[in-house]
């Protein structure tokens, strides 16, 4: 598998690591606000979608940026990598 | 063999089987002599073992799986399901090689497979006379369930095991290491063709000059073998020119059996295994991963057998495989020929057959009429030609003499009149043609059924790859004649017709299985084992399909076909590996790594990395080591390296702000030139790391983390910058290697570097506990840091790595005069053990902070990674596992991991935690441990038990105590 770093190009899955689900990880709830569900949600609920599945990736072996990377859990194809950032 | 060679030994004369002309691959002035078992032959250079030995006459190459009946080659490549042997060359053996594959050179050296004593007596081959006995299933049927009487059952298996491994089964694999040199090679190219016959030479030229990076691969030695011989001036005038494009690499002996994710595709090359001797600097095999943009399949196609009553006989042969025998190798592979056929292909095989001179007998076509061009071609090959017919038995101890011919009605599959005998030493067959989809259908293209071809096609190819030629279904026999066979798989006839030669497996197997309610062909596949062997069903699996499809009544494209997996044709693990063998873990070594094994210093693997586990004295176990290092440190002074630990530089305005934010407690007003025990929850509230960190300016922190967590704690950084707080100035590098650290303890451990530091005063005021000075020692810069996990007095010394043993050095020879010794892990895990203090053992990411009695560092103050999850009702139990001291009561050595219990050996009762640590406690003069303990806290003072019943067996009293087992105040650190 090879994954199109942005800032470092193609590279081989071997450089990278995987770091769980983009869109929850992403979603970070204030840390004053101590709303229990809303966190549980950020740790705990995941979706196992067959097919597109937006995941982070750590260039760990380049840049260490971490990547958002929607690959497509039943074919195995990247459709896109971009810059991994915050959500409102 | 073929050849005259009358100066040699012990020639095997026979030579009527080769041609005095034709052969476009052999070079007729060159005899090679090879070895089979033992005895030495002779061929042609350019010759495969098969065609040598086909030259020869010699018609047994193989003896079968299951029955050992004797077997002859059938194909001429990848597809062979008989032709096995061993290639022993070198000392090394290379067991079920297909002789279709081996090219002879002097010195090859070869075994025939499965069969005692010989090939030609093979005394297993009473397996036979066996028949149903060994029927699909047997194996599950005989030696699996429960045990009824004596001679069933898994027991049974298990007694007879051993002799039916050496009765069924193919080659024996060496047991010495393999010498050879085997490469691997990583390449890129725009398109990837596989297959170098037309179609893929041909795709090839149009992709060059279209200014595309391209890599052909072709299995064989020889571009466009499976072409007619007509077309040889013009495969060479295309070979010749992509050989001259700098950006087409033509890769020949070169399988492509293998594709995965994103458009890489695995090949191997097998650079010298033709050779007698390498060619110096080549390696035996090279090993391709190949990443193509896309990928061009012209693999072609492989001729199908038909499955008929005595199929299997040596003398059965594919028929387009015998007419490349007589156009490749000036082999024909009889003289009195006879065909069988349910389609065109094979007429014009036997025109060029008999125009290499073999005599025609008969041609036996299934289907009552055949066009005009195949009429034609009939016609010109001679011979009776018989439409309607089918055979329907072979005769002939090892090798066909004679085929029974009957009428028959393909489609209500009847039979007419009696059968009629026709002498014949060699029959051809063609069941039709199947496309090479293996590689699409890794991709994970679903193959689709042509009525027309009665063939799995590949479908309509998406980006990755396109399909060309034969593989495509463009099968094109010239002369005007059909692609189009008769639906005929089988003939069905009485007597024992295989589907699958490699494996033994009969029609009738695959007619059993679906009575017994096999109806999935994944299922057929299992339980048959039809498929399954080192071919992977090249020749069998259609057959065996339409055989089910057949018993199901269901047409073939509802029964479905299997998914094919990698790798095409076998692979070998050495090319595969390459020179990744030996000892491939990674080793991370300390600046002081030298001095310590120079010092007796016994090596331990923590991780990756290799750490002192004690500095044994001779004669000391390292039991006794650890103590004396340990009672040094307590009474003197003591020297560890703890530059394994991960060391992290922060810097930028918001360092303070972004350590408030990952520590639990607080950072922001710590001043410059001090330090703070610190700790890390992960954000669902459990513990992850803890350690220290220095502020050394404003806006400047070294950060220390356990050695096992440094990779994790760096990363957990990174994430909360990039994707949490990109907002912070805040900049995160890794220092771990650029740091030597040594940790300097024991009472005397202000002597000593009072007695070496330059620069600067290290008494209490200067350096109070968690204070830093920079000084030097021996003229390098240093950073001294008082801190303590041995509970001692303690100061931490950092200096540039590579200065680390000058430093290590001079450190011991200021401690000289107090005694000083180097410490090991063991003696370092004992002094934590006893001070309670906790690791990677500890926090093994189901503890919190209050079971760890870290909760004083939680600020209420702020929030920080993990606040908001760390008061959930779970963990905020009061009966969870809390962290406590034991103490053994017996003066039995305590075990790691033991579990802790209420009762004695016979009641254990159930587990209330588990031990994470122990040591020989020379303060206490006992065994202690650490453990984590239900409701610990209250259990303080109770007697109970460390069990350990898998591993050491030990049931050992122990009393619960305060994790703070010596200097509970902390005095000896603060002093």
């Amino acid at each position: 598998m090879i994954i199109v770093c942005p800032f470092c190009g193609p590279r081989d899955l071997s450089e990278f690591a995987y770091c769980g689900d983009a869109d929850n990880l992403a979603a970070r709830p204030d840390p004053a606000a101590t709303d229990p569900a809303a966190w549980n949600a950020y740790v705990y609920d995941r979706t196992n979608p067959a097919g597109e599945h937006a995941e982070i990736w750590q260039h760990a072996g380049g840049c260490r940026k971490f990547l958002r990377v929607v690959r497509n859990t039943v074919t195995h194809e990247i459709s896109g990598v971009t810059m991994l950032e915050p959500k409102a | 063999m073929g050849v005259d060679a009358p100066d040699r030994p012990e020639v095997r004369v026979v030579t009527s089987h080769r041609r005095p002309e034709g052969g476009t691959a052999i070079d007729r002035d060159h005899t090679v002599g090879f070895t089979v078992d033992g005895r030495q032959c002779f061929g042609l250079a350019g010759d495969t073992l098969a065609s040598a030995l086909l030259a020869g006459g010699v018609r047994v190459m193989g003896r079968s799986f299951k029955y050992h009946r004797p077997r002859g080659v059938m194909a001429i490549g990848v597809d062979e399901p008989n032709a096995l042997f061993t290639v022993t060359t070198d000392g090394v053996r290379e067991p079920n090689v297909r002789a279709t594959e081996i090219e002879v050179f002097d010195g090859l050296t070869v075994e025939s497979q499965n069969r005692w004593p010989s090939l030609e007596n093979d005394v297993m081959a009473v397996n036979q006379l066996g028949g149903k006995a060994l029927a699909a299933g047997f194996y599950y049927k005989t030696f699996m369930g429960p045990v009824f009487g004596p001679l069933k059952g898994t027991r049974f298996w298990m007694m007879c095991e051993h002799a039916i491994r050496r009765a069924a089964g193919l080659g024996r694999p060496g047991t010495a290491p393999d010498e050879s040199r085997y490469e691997r090679i990583n390449a890129f190219c725009d398109v990837l063709v596989v297959g170098g016959g037309l179609a893929g030479l041909h795709k090839a030229v149009e992709e060059a000059k279209a200014g595309k990076r391209v890599i052909v691969c072709e299995l064989e030695p020889r571009w466009g073998a499976g072409a007619d011989a007509k077309k040889d001036s013009e495969i060479r005038q295309i070979v010749e020119s992509l050989d001259s494009n700098p950006d087409v690499t033509l890769l020949a002996r070169t399988t492509v059996w293998g594709w995965y994710d994103g458009n890489m595709l695995a090949a191997t090359e097998r650079v010298a295994d033709h050779l007698k001797t390498a060619p110096k600097g080549a390696p035996r095999q090279r090993h391709w991963v190949i990443r193509a943009g896309h990928v061009a399949l012209a693999a072609g196609a492989l001729e199908r057998p038909i499955v008929f009553p005595g199929n299997d006989r040596p003398g059965v042969m594919l028929a387009d495989a015998a007419r490349r025998y007589a156009e490749t190798f000036g082999v024909l592979p009889g003289q009195h020929l006879t065909i069988l056929t349910n389609n065109d292909s094979a007429y014009a095989a036997a025109v060029t057959l008999r125009h290499a001179g073999a005599n025609i007998r008969a041609i036996i076509d299934v289907r009552p009429e055949i066009g005009a061009a195949a009429q034609r071609l009939a016609d010109r090959a001679g011979g009776a030609l018989k439409l309607g017919h089918a055979v329907v038995g072979t005769s002939g101890a090892k090798g066909l003499k004679t085929i029974s011919v009957a009428r028959y009605n393909h489609e209500t599959q009847s039979f007419a009149g009696g059968s009629e005998q026709i002498e014949t030493d060699c029959l051809l067959v063609s069941g039709g043609w199947s496309p090479v989809v293996h590689l699409a259908s890794q991709a994970g293209a679903q193959p689709v059924w042509d009525k027309t071809l009665q063939a799995f096609l590949p479908p309509d190819p998406d980006r990755r790859w396109s399909v060309h030629g034969a593989a495509a279904g463009n099968l094109d026999f010239g002369h005007d004649l059909s692609p189009a066979p008769a639906p005929v798989f089988e003939i069905r006839h009485p007597g024992k017709a295989f589907v699958d030669l490699q494996h033994d497996v009969t029609a009738d197997d695959v007619r059993l299985a679906h009575r017994e309610g096999f109806r999935s062909v994944e299922h057929l596949k299992r339980y048959t084992t039809l498929g399954m062997a080192t071919d992977q069903g090249k020749t069998s699996n259609i057959a065996g399909l339409a055989i089910m499809a057949d018993s199901l009544g269901k047409p073939i494209p509802d029964v479905g076909t299997t998914r094919f997996r990698p790798p095409y044709t076998a692979a070998s693990l050495g090319a595969i590996a390459a020179e990744r063998f030996g000892d491939l873990f990674p080793h991370r070594l300390t600046p002081m790594h030298d001095w310590h094994g120079d010092h007796g210093a016994r090596m331990y693997a923590a991780g990756h990395w290799e750490r002192p586990e004690s500095y044994n004295r001779p004669g000391e176990t390292v039991e006794q080591a650890y103590v004396r290092e340990a009672k040094t440190v307590r009474s003197g002074v003591g020297l560890v390296d703890v530059s394994t630990l991960g060391k992290i530089d922060i810097a930028g305005p918001d360092a303070p702000e972004f350590l408030n934010r990952v520590y639990t407690n607080g950072f922001a007003k710590l001043p410059v030139g001090k330090a703070r025990y610190g700790l890390m929850l992960r954000e669902d509230g459990f513990a992850m790391d803890d350690g220290t960190t220095w502020r050394l300016s404003e806006n400047r922190f070294l950060m220390t983390t356990t050695t096992a967590n440094a990779g994790k704690v760096m990363s957990h950084l990174e994430l909360c910058l990039d994707v949490h707080w990109p907002d912070l100035r805040v900049h995160v590098t890794s220092v771990t290697d650029q740091w030597a650290g040594a940790a300097i303890a024991g009472p005397k451990s202000r002597d000593v570097l009072a007695s070496c530091v330059t620069g600067t005063a290290v008494d209490n005021d200067a350096l109070p506990f968690m204070g830093i000075v920079h000084g030097a020692i021996a003229g390098v810069p240093v950073m001294i840091c008082r801190l303590s996990f041995s509970g001692e007095l303690a100061y931490e010394v950092y200096c540039g790595a590579h200065h680390g043993t000058h430093v290590w050095e001079a450190l011991m020879a200021a401690g000289a005069p107090f005694a000083i010794a180097p410490y090991g892990l063991e003696a370092l895990g004992t002094l934590r053990i006893e001070k309670g203090h906790v690791t990677a053992a500890e926090i093994d990411g189901r503890t919190t902070a209050r079971d760890l009695h870290l909760d004083w560092m939680l600020s209420s103050k702020k929030p920080f990674v993990g606040s908001a999850m760390m008061d959930r009702d779970g963990l905020t139990d009061k009966s969870r596992w809390t962290l406590v001291g034991v103490v053994s009561r017996s003066g039995e050595k305590l075990h790691g991991g033991s579990h802790v219990v209420a009762g004695d050996r016979d009641a254990p009762g159930p587990g209330l935690g588990h031990l994470t640590a122990m040591a020989f406690s020379p303060e206490m003069n006992a065994y202690v441990g650490l453990a984590l303990v239900e409701d610990g806290e209250n259990r303080i003072g109770q007697h109970l038990y460390a069990t350990d019943p898998v591993r050491s067996g030990t049931h050992i009293p122990v009393e619960i105590v305060s994790h703070h087992m010596v200097d509970p105040k902390g005095e000896r650190m603060h002093g």
